[in-house]
């Protein structure tokens, strides 16, 4: 079906929403968001229910270390920033400035995910590994899962630098930039669910 | 080294695939193996087979491809099922051994859902759902083919358990702890969950594809009210799989964690909760009967207003009844597991909500009927099925109310009662519209007609069998018969019925053969279809000649009503009136390896997985990285089919003027 | 009760259905879910042939309906009925199919409700008998805190009292079922669910396990033996006086993966079942609530309170 829009307000749209094929494949990208937001879903809730299962392990308040996390939550929040900025670059059209805040993202990105690392090996040198109780696998494979995602990004981002440097901002490599940040900002909303019920939780009750 | 080829004997035939049967079953799977590949090679079909078949991303040729599939898993649970009812005609018998019927009945179950109802409801959407809306193919092209080799090599996986390692023997359900590793070693269930995770992966992505194919591809003018009710039925369904399959993936994965890495999600020790695989999996389960069934509502509309040569009765209210089962299946799943302590509170609300979805499916059963009401009913092999579900579906829905009154479900559940059941709505609803959309649409997909003769044939033995097999069953709920018993004491009165719906199985089986007959003896002798359209039907692939062109519309059609091709047909038009100067240049989907070889990675992964041998998976794994890495960088994806080679097809079929 | 009032008229009927299916397959009694011998199996039978009645209407009416347009508008020469293509619209029908089946589940629903409710609790007036079973991996360990006597793979109740099951698993899940008696319950492990049921006649049972657990696991069926109260205690005595103590010894070779017939015990060790103190969630919280105090080895806790 075509785009119930005339000629010049196509025209007006961005450039990865213009092309019709590449408009579709957002449309797939947001249907492939509401499977992860129900991976993550049925994670939180697997979470929800063995959280208090600490068998002879450690408890979420003798575990956690608010510290770390602060640390992660403001690079994984400054990434969303800077991916927000750079499809604002791509939409006035600077391959550059859009190339320089891909690679912020990706470094902040990385930041994360080494602070995320170095936090759970802290916790395995305790034995707190997801062997010791029901409460740690299920914070284990959530946080773990989110992690993953995060790692995943970042390699995607990667691939997405080199064709910007080979093609610059097409209408294909916009529409992947764009999924990217999609991609990008959902993890965000995850991380700050995870921050919220899983530490703050944690902490607090 | 020398150790480590009887380790490596051991860990892939251990005693328990060396039954004699099954070293039967590898001989003539070797042997046929070796025929199959002399037949390629001295026939040079390996280039043919490669470039227009594993490498395809045409619809139309997957779905066959997902047909050829499905009846494969068909015949396989079918065996399966035959099995099972051997070992439990007679009281006290051992036809087989308890390991290996625990084994049977396991992959029975799985295989008719997973690799056998979902590939084949896939092939119908294949088949059709772009032609129907006037599109020249899915949304994503290559995905769909992804779709289709990770089902494929999933299945695969899933298959080749028998033959190496042992089955899985947890039930298509695997609740833990008993998937556990205390309780089942051995890698039986490893197979379970990552040929399903693999799957799985692939039926999310088909979910995915033919959502956004229903809602962005559709032919300008057709609006929502005036889609194809099996269009409709696509949507919804699309719609279920997104939301139903993640929950069950999660609670594979964590299955496979407690097993491979030492987690304690469902463990007996460390605080471990079987009870939330359970919900989790019925989060999955409850939706999916469902989109086991939905699709299928949609071919009976399809097919019994054909046949009727009728408008579908109430429309809209078909459209709201399917939207409203697809919003109340969400709020279900609990009746699967009333007996499991969740208090009355809970049972009641879940009880309630259960009789809630039976009044929609109550409706769409009304508006078949009278769909046919002041038709002409033509009694094709195609609506002879649709005639049969109707009466077939009523009393399974019947016993599924008495199901979801909470306290008679304390005497119902795991009896053969409830076996019944489910059998009655998953072979009277699915495998009947299965059926009837193969016979309907066979000469779409292949441009010839089944022999309705022998289809006819193949239908009665399907129906009758049907019902010999599954009365008695639901008697012997009544006598206490409980699902998954192995063999059964002398003296409980049991036996008598279980030797008659054994024979109905036996009738099945026979009706199997009748219709692959039927297959084969079309495919060599049928009636061809000249005309494109055998049934007078009226949705927009029939307008089409089959088989249809790679290109599917060398002009997209313009919808102005519903029914579109029968209202074109009124008024006299035809899509055969193509002008030469009508026809441009088509973008088409460039064919690709990645597909099959991303499938072809994840079944190492998963075999590598399933024995813990690591460094076969790690090989499979950055064959997986590799295909996602080559087809993000892959800019030359489509090709533009020239207007002249449409031209010229065109007028091979006698569609262009001048 | 609602459904108390529809039962006299319905049940003839449905008795009469069911009888054909009976005769054709010999001796009516081993279709034990239709006989019931005591209050649980009874009311959860009544709901079926509610459920089985009204279900029955819908399919009367469907199959009228659906035989006569197959009949009348089959397309054969000369068929005089009339032949309306485009007939796709009917307000007041398209209504009454809504409302109609909505009607018959409306009846079913209500002692649907009332009764799920009814069951969940233990009848206040009598004290009910407890035994607390475990599903071992194919075998049923029942314990009687009462009576301080154990049993493998044998029942033996007291009738026209309620017996509450408390079921746990030392094993994969299973389902406790004595049809005759009542509907089933699950056992699972680190759970402890309430079951109650009651035998109002004497006579010798049978039960097993519905929920598949293993190689073995057709071999759970076990006898329920039902007898007045003076015999049970003389017989629990007896058992008490008479066989030798399970001590745990005796618990760890149970816990083997293997089958094994009837056994009885006269003491079993405290911790064999799960106490609140282990860690184990004790579910059923309004069942409980009239209990407490009544059993001093267990402190009944509702389900939000645990863990």
């Amino acid at each position: 079906m075509s785009l119930p829009l005339a000629e010049e307000q196509v025209q007006k749209l961005p450039l990865e929403f213009a092309d019709e094929k590449e408009s579709v494949n957002i449309t797939g990208f947001w249907m492939f968001l509401v499977t992860d937001v129900l991976v993550f879903g049925s994670l939180f809730s697997t979470y929800a229910v063995m959280r208090h299962s600490y068998a002879m392990g450690p408890t979420a308040d003798q575990l956690f270390k608010m510290g770390p996390v602060m640390l992660e939550t403001l690079l994984l929040l400054t990434s969303s920033f800077t991916i927000g900025l750079g499809v604002f670059a791509m939409r006035k059209g600077q391959t550059r400035a859009l190339m320089f805040w891909l690679l912020l993202t990706m470094l902040l990105g990385a930041g994360f995910v080494t602070t995320e690392i170095h936090d759970f090996v802290s916790f395995a040198a305790i034995g707190a590994t997801w062997h010791t109780s029901a409460f740690l696998s299920a914070f284990d494979i959530l946080v773990g899962t989110h992690g993953a995602h995060v790692t995943f990004g970042i390699f995607w981002a990667l691939t997405l630098l080199l064709q910007l440097r080979k093609r610059g901002i097409t209408a294909r490599t916009a529409r992947k930039i764009y999924t990217f940040s999609l991609y990008w900002h959902f993890l965000d909303i995850v991380w700050i669910f995870i921050f919220t019920f899983v530490y703050l939780n944690g902490k607090i009750v | 080294m020398p150790s480590f080829l009887p380790y490596l004997y051991h860990t892939l035939f251990p005693p328990t695939v060396r039954y004699p049967d099954i070293l039967l079953i590898d001989f003539g799977l070797i042997m046929a193996g070796i025929g199959l590949l002399g037949f390629m090679t001295k026939t040079r079909r390996w280039g043919w087979l490669w470039r227009e078949w594993l490498t395809t991303v045409d619809h139309k040729k997957i779905a066959v491809m997902y047909l050829i599939a499905a009846i494969v898993m068909l015949f396989r649970g079918g065996i399966d099922a035959e099995m099972l009812r051997a070992q439990l005609a007679l009281p006290t018998t051992k036809f087989m051994p308890a390991a290996q019927y625990d084994e049977v009945f396991t992959t029975h179950g799985t295989i008719m859902i997973f690799f056998m109802a979902m590939p084949f409801i896939f092939a119908l959407f294949n088949a059709v759902v772009p032609l129907m809306i006037g599109a020249r193919d899915v949304a994503f092209p290559r995905i769909n083919a992804m779709s289709y080799w990770l089902f494929a090599f999933g299945a695969i996986l899933f298959n080749i358990s028998f033959v190496i390692g042992g089955s899985p023997n947890a039930g298509w359900t695997a609740y833990p702890p008993y998937t556990g590793l205390a309780f089942n070693p051995g890698p039986g269930e490893n197979y379970y969950f990552l040929a399903l995770i693999i799957a799985g992966m692939g039926t999310t992505m088909t979910g995915v594809n033919f959502l956004v194919t229903t809602v962005r591809m559709r032919a300008p003018g057709m609006t929502l009210m005036r889609m194809p009710m099996f269009v409709w039925s696509t949507m919804i369904t699309s719609a279920l799989i997104l939301f139903a399959f993640p929950p069950l993936t999660v609670a594979l994965a964590m299955s496979l964690f407690d097993r491979l890495f030492g987690s304690s999600f469902f463990t007996l020790t460390r605080g471990g909760m079987p009870m939330m695989y359970v919900n989790l999996f019925w989060l999955f389960g409850h939706p999916e009967v469902y989109i086991l069934v939905i699709p299928l509502f949609g071919v009976f509309s399809e097919v019994v207003s054909t046949f009727s040569k009728k408008q579908l009765f109430g429309y809209p209210v078909m459209v709201v009844s399917m939207l409203a089962i697809m919003f109340l299946s969400y709020g279900t799943w609990v009746h699967h597991f009333f007996t499991m302590g969740a208090g009355p509170a809970v049972n009641a609300f879940f009880g309630l909500s259960t009789m809630l979805i039976a009044i929609p499916t109550g409706v769409k059963i009304f508006n078949w009927i009278f769909t046919m009401w002041g038709g002409r009913i033509q009694l094709t092999v195609a609506m002879l099925y649709q005639l049969a579900f109707i009466p077939t579906f009523v009393i399974g829905g019947a016993s599924g109310v008495m199901l979801a009154v909470v306290p008679a479900d304390y005497q119902f559940h795991n009896s053969y009662f409830l076996i019944a059941h489910f059998h009655n709505v998953i072979i009277g609803g699915t495998l009947f519209g299965l059926l009837s959309g193969l016979y309907y649409w066979w000469p779409k997909m292949f441009g010839m007609k089944l022999n309705e003769r022998q289809g006819k044939v193949a239908f009665w033995l399907f129906f009758i069998g049907f019902w010999i097999t599954f009365t008695p069953q639901y008697l012997l709920g009544l006598k206490g018969m409980t699902r998954r018993l192995y063999t059964y004491p002398i003296g409980m009165g049991w036996h008598e019925l279980n030797v008659i719906s054994t024979f109905g199985a036996l009738i099945m089986g026979a009706a199997f053969v009748a219709l692959v007959y039927n297959i084969v003896w079309s495919l060599l002798y049928g009636e061809k279809d000249l005309t494109g359209d055998p049934w007078n039907g009226r949705t927009l692939e029939w307008a089409l000649p089959s088989p249809v062109p790679e290109y599917n519309f060398a002009r997209i059609p313009v919808v102005h009503e519903r029914d579109a091709w029968w209202a074109m047909k009124q008024r006299g038009q035809s899509l055969a009136d193509l002008k030469p100067e009508d026809v441009r240049d088509v973008e088409m989907p460039r064919n690709t390896p990645i597909p099959f070889l991303l499938g072809a990675s994840f079944f190492v992964v998963g075999f590598g997985m399933t024995f813990k041998f690591w460094p076969i998976a790690i090989m499979g794994f950055v064959g997986v990285i590799l295909c996602i890495l080559f087809s993000g960088f892959d800019y030359e994806d489509h090709h533009h089919l020239k207007a002249d080679v449409i031209r010229s097809t065109e007028a091979s079929l006698g569609r262009l003027q001048g | 009760m609602l459904f108390g009032r529809f039962r006299k008229p319905y049940r003839a009927l449905v008795l009469a259905a069911i009888a054909v299916g009976l005769l054709s397959t010999g001796c009516g009694q081993q279709y034990v879910v239709l006989h019931p011998v005591g209050p649980v199996g009874e009311k959860e039978l009544h709901l079926m042939e509610l459920a089985a009645l009204a279900m029955a209407i819908v399919i009367v009416i469907v199959f009228t309906l659906y035989f006569y347009a197959v009949i009348r508008f089959r397309d054969t020469p000369g068929n005089r009925a009339p032949y309306r293509p485009d007939w796709h619209t009917n307000k007041w029908l398209e209504v009454l199919w809504w409302v109609l089946p909505a009607a018959l589940l409306t009846v079913i629903a209500i002692p649907t409700v009332q009764v799920t409710f009814e069951l969940a609790h233990v009848p206040k007036a009598k004290d009910p008998v407890v035994i607390d079973v475990t599903s071992l991996t194919w075998k049923w360990l029942f314990e009687y805190p009462g009576q301080h006597i154990a049993t493998v793979n044998y029942l033996e109740i007291p009738t026209n009292v309620p017996v509450l099951f408390e079921l746990t698993a030392d094993s994969p899940m299973n389902t406790l079922w004595i049809p005759q008696l009542g509907g089933m319950e699950y056992t699972m492990p680190n759970r402890v669910l309430p079951l109650w049921l009651q035998a109002n006649k004497t006579g010798v049972y049978w039960g097993d396990s519905a929920q598949y657990s293993g190689v073995g696991f057709e071999k759970m069926f076990f006898k329920v033996k039902a007898v007045p109260m003076k015999d049970f205690d003389a017989w629990a005595s007896q058992v008490h006086t008479t066989s030798t103590p399970m001590t745990l010894a005796v618990y760890h070779k149970l816990l083997r993966h293997d089958t094994m017939g009837k056994a009885l015990y006269s003491r079993y060790p405290r911790d064999t079942f799960p106490t609140i103190a282990s860690g184990f969630t004790l579910t059923g919280s309004g069942m409980y609530m009239t209990m407490n105090g009544q059993k001093g080895r267990i402190v009944y806790m509702p389900m939000s309170r645990s863990n």
